[in-house]
């Protein structure tokens, strides 16, 4: 009877019970797809973004390197002459029917500005030009390559679009002239920021950021290793170690930005470092990335096999030598993929450059330590505040040439530890 | 001499150093046939001499590189008339600032007058003085050191001995420098905060509800005379953690449950990886995310469903934030779930306890301790996450709680703050510094508590 009865109870709760499980371990699979299916939502609508950017479309011209044109005036400087009206005499001459000056205006915006500069370096390079005629691609103007990309809604009002009806219609004539021509999009990874989208490339911000990272590891890897060497092997068990124990765990978990403050006081205005300069956002991200390396590096020597130090030390070896012609060698791949992982850290890090006045908007590829930079993040936050839609697009192509990095630099770190780590 | 030069050529002479060292123990010891025994081997004693042709000329350099543009700027400044001496402060900086421009051949700066030429030529002159002195000074201090320790060679001489201790120095120098780094956070950002509080009241900056950094610059502007109230700010913070959280906890520790309990071995070893990607993704991403992606899809949805969203509304950010979290929460909810031992476990389940109850009932009260720890960890992470809120969270300092308003947070303003031309001393900011603190000392009390928590709880069980 009670048997039954205990049975007859276990069995009447077992279904809600089985159910609650079921719906358990929903929430687990729903909470675990989230994460994963942002991810994939998050690169799908980054990568629709960002992969026109790596193309760009060019207009070909028909050019008449013609002197008259060049020098108005007579003397011909090749250095100073006036190439814009080579490029509107090339259009004018595409559209014979536009006559009206304010019309012929919006023709010759549908070319960049980049393209009397173009002409100017081809002529300067080959004098023979003058007086010739020749079919040449020049950059298109932003507005034109959004629309070559079908990057405009043409079913909007002509109010709420940047491109006038007439502007379409050239450029849907050249289009059947064969003339558009989309190509690799070679100043992408030339040239220095710029206000004009079709200019713009992220060569400047990839220069201050390798600059900024050289400092970095040149700082913080042989600091760290040196920290990680001496708390492992060498600090006697007393408060002075809890305390640097504590204060590096501490460190890791500060706010970015907070080291940034400390660059602007400490760098700038007490030791007079410039502004802008890769060499003070290096020695900012060399402090932010030592955590990360001292912990790495820790572990990396802790997973050295005592056997091996006490060989060493039976056979006469001083524990300088221990560590150093045993200890050390045996830990450093470790101790380098913590290096990689933490410069890959400092790739992305944007808040404390923000503080020291690395958000300038700066034209020239900087060519040292010193020089005013940007880096590669602060590029992306610069960009993705630009209103232009053409740089929205560019924004998603720097922040997938940012992800290349790092996914190159984890790979790296991933191999490091494939191939030269040491199971015991 | 550059700075860099004389580096390569202190480098040069201690590689010198190195050499002579190392020929002249193995001349004492009687050359190759080695007839005298050294107490070390031959290498540290060019190492030794290496270490004292090196080290003092480049401490040297260094204490003179960080004190000579003072020191030259005093003696120029000194050098003055009367009538420049007695500037402000405030002016006095600018003028030796042209003074300085000019003498680094900046044309652009207009004509200087004849006083300014005196300086400028005065500063040029000290600086070359000083260039020259330290170029002689540390070259004759590397030598000397190298020439001294050289002479020391002897068999007997304890020169690994030597060498080690030194680079034991080394190493512990190196170990301070977590040290040091805090220090100077603290000491940055606490000097600053004091200059501030002596223009704005504490109990201000703490408790007022009117949040407006704008002062005027000159005497009869309209603007306001600008107030530091920081409720707003932190309100803001609050709300758009307290969303990051609504979204990271259950999504993480769900996550970590169903890879540690249910999931295939394949599974977990696909899904924990991708989880990871998105702890590395950098957050200026995350931000341009939550700008241009998610803040217009959760407008658009709100107004099909009749709500009035801001376009910088505190939900965009604090979603996109709670999903940046999800791996720290669930990486540090898993160290907790496993760190339950497997007897208490395996006896809940004997029992005939379903795996959730098993979960909910056992598992998560043992690992509880270790759970709230990581949570503690990840809400400082949100405090100072600072890209996303940035660039998705707005700027002006509404104080509600609405998620669909915008409400701006304390990192945004400091960033807000700082990132443009200002006067250093303005009380516009200094307030950042004195955001800084708050932000620092809010964040660090949650890392002590946190990292405690989690290592005495890893600790119970081991």
């Amino acid at each position: 009877m009670t048997r039954r009865n205990t049975q007859e109870i276990v069995q009447a709760g077992l279904r809600r019970r089985h159910r609650k499980e079921a719906i358990f371990r929903t929430f687990g699979v729903l909470a675990t797809a989230v994460g994963i299916t942002f991810l994939g939502v998050f690169f799908v609508s980054l990568v629709g973004q960002g992969a026109s950017a790596f193309r760009q479309t060019f207009i070909e011209l028909d050019i008449e390197y013609s002197e008259e044109v060049l020098a108005p005036g007579g003397e011909l400087d090749l250095e100073f002459a006036d190439y814009d009206a080579l490029v509107r005499n090339a259009l004018w001459r595409e559209f014979p029917d536009v006559t009206d000056r304010r019309e012929r205006r919006e023709l010759s915006r549908l070319v960049s500005a980049a393209a009397g500069f173009q002409l100017r370096n081809a002529l300067i390079h080959d004098p023979g030009l003058l007086g010739t005629r020749g079919r040449v691609a020049v950059p298109a103007s932003a507005t034109v390559d959004m629309l070559a990309k079908g990057k405009v809604d043409r079913g909007l009002d002509t109010a709420q679009r940047p491109v006038t009806d007439r502007q379409f219609q050239w450029v849907d004539a050249l289009a059947e002239r064969g003339r558009l021509r989309i190509n690799f999009n070679a100043a992408l990874f030339a040239n220095g920021d710029s206000r004009e989208p079709e200019l713009a490339g992220i060569k400047g911000a990839l220069m201050g950021s390798f600059y900024m990272l050289i400092v970095t590891i040149s700082i913080s890897f042989p600091l760290g290793v040196a920290a990680a060497i001496y708390l492992e092997e060498f600090a006697p068990k007393s408060r002075w170690a809890d305390l640097i124990e504590v204060n590096i765990n501490n460190l890791a978990a500060v706010p970015s930005i907070v080291f940034g403050l400390l660059g602007l006081a400490v760098f700038i205005n007490w030791l007079g470092m410039p502004r802008s300069a890769p060499l003070v956002g290096g020695l900012v991200l060399a402090l932010l990335t030592l955590p990360v390396i001292i912990i790495a590096s820790r572990a990396a020597i802790t997973a050295v096999p005592p056997s091996i130090r006490e060989a060493a030390l039976g056979i006469g070896a001083s524990r300088m030598q221990v560590v150093f012609h045993h200890v050390v060698p045996l830990a450093l791949p470790g101790m380098l993929t913590g290096a990689i992982i933490g410069m890959s850290r400092a790739l992305g890090e944007t808040a404390p450059l923000l503080m020291i006045g690395m958000v300038a908007f700066i034209v020239d590829v900087p060519g040292g330590f010193s020089d005013p930079a940007t880096a590669l993040p602060v590029q992306i936050f610069l960009w993705a505040d630009s209103p232009e839609r053409a740089f929205a697009e560019r924004t998603s192509a720097a922040i997938i040439v940012l992800l290349g990095f790092l996914l190159l630099m984890n790979l790296a770190a991933i191999i490091l530890r494939k191939k030269l780590g040491r199971q015991w | 001499m550059q700075p860099t030069t004389l580096v390569l050529v202190l480098i040069a002479l201690s590689l010198t150093a190195w050499y002579c060292g190392r020929a002249r123990a193995l001349a004492v010891a009687g050359g190759h046939s080695r007839s005298v025994r050294l107490h070390s081997l031959p290498g540290y004693y060019g190492y030794y001499a290496a270490i004292w042709c090196l080290l003092p000329a480049l401490a040297l350099m260094l204490l003179w590189v960080t004190f000579e543009p003072r020191i030259v700027a005093a003696l120029v400044i000194k050098g003055l008339p009367e009538a420049q001496r007695s500037l402000s402060p405030g002016e006095l900086d600018l003028l030796f600032n042209t003074i300085r421009n000019l003498a680094a051949g900046d044309t652009l700066a207009d004509h200087p007058d004849a006083v300014t030429n005196d300086a400028v030529a005065a500063l040029r002159e000290y600086s070359s003085t000083s260039r020259r002195l330290l170029v002689t000074f540390s070259l004759a201090l590397a030598v000397t050191g190298g020439v001294l320790a050289w002479r020391r060679i002897a068999p007997d001489f304890r020169a690994r001995n030597r060498v080690e201790t030194v680079i034991l120095g080394l190493l512990l120098a190196a170990s301070t420098i977590a040290i040091v780094t805090t220090i100077g956070i603290v000491l940055s950002v606490f000097f600053e905060s004091i200059r501030f509080f002596r223009e704005i009241p504490v109990t201000e900056f703490l408790f007022g509800l009117n949040w407006s950094p704008q002062t005027a610059i000159r005497a009869d502007q309209v603007a306001s005379t600008g107030s530091f109230g920081t409720v707003p700010l932190f309100a803001g913070t609050l709300l758009i953690t307290s969303i990051a959280m609504l979204v990271a906890v259950p999504v993480g520790l769900m996550t970590a449950i169903f890879l540690a309990e249910y999931s295939s071995e394949r599974v977990r070893s696909i899904a924990k990886p991708l989880l990871e990607i998105l702890a590395g993704i950098p957050t200026v991403v995350y931000g341009f995310f939550a700008a241009l992606t998610m803040a217009p899809a959760i407008r658009h949805l709100g107004e099909s469903i009749g709500l009035e969203v801001a376009s910088e509304s505190a939900l965009a950010a604090g979603v996109v934030m709670g999903i940046m979290i999800i791996p720290l929460v669930s990486s540090l909810s898993d160290d907790a779930i496993n760190a339950v031992p497997r007897a208490m476990r395996d006896g809940a389940l004997g029992l005939g306890s379903t795996r959730s109850e098993t979960m909910l009932h056992v598992i998560l009260p043992a690992a509880l301790p270790g759970i709230i720890g990581g949570v503690l960890l990840a809400v400082s992470r949100a405090i100072g996450e600072t890209m996303i809120v940035v660039m998705a969270a707005g700027l002006a300092a509404n104080l509600t709680a609405n998620p669909l308003e915008a409400v701006t947070t304390v990192t945004v303003q400091i960033v807000t703050l700082l990132v443009g031309d200002q006067e250093f001393d303005s009380a516009k900011t200094l307030a950042a510094f004195a955001l800084g603190l708050a932000l620092f000392i809010a964040t660090l009390a949650l890392n002590i508590v946190g990292l405690h928590v989690v290592r005495k709880y890893r600790e119970q069980y081991d």
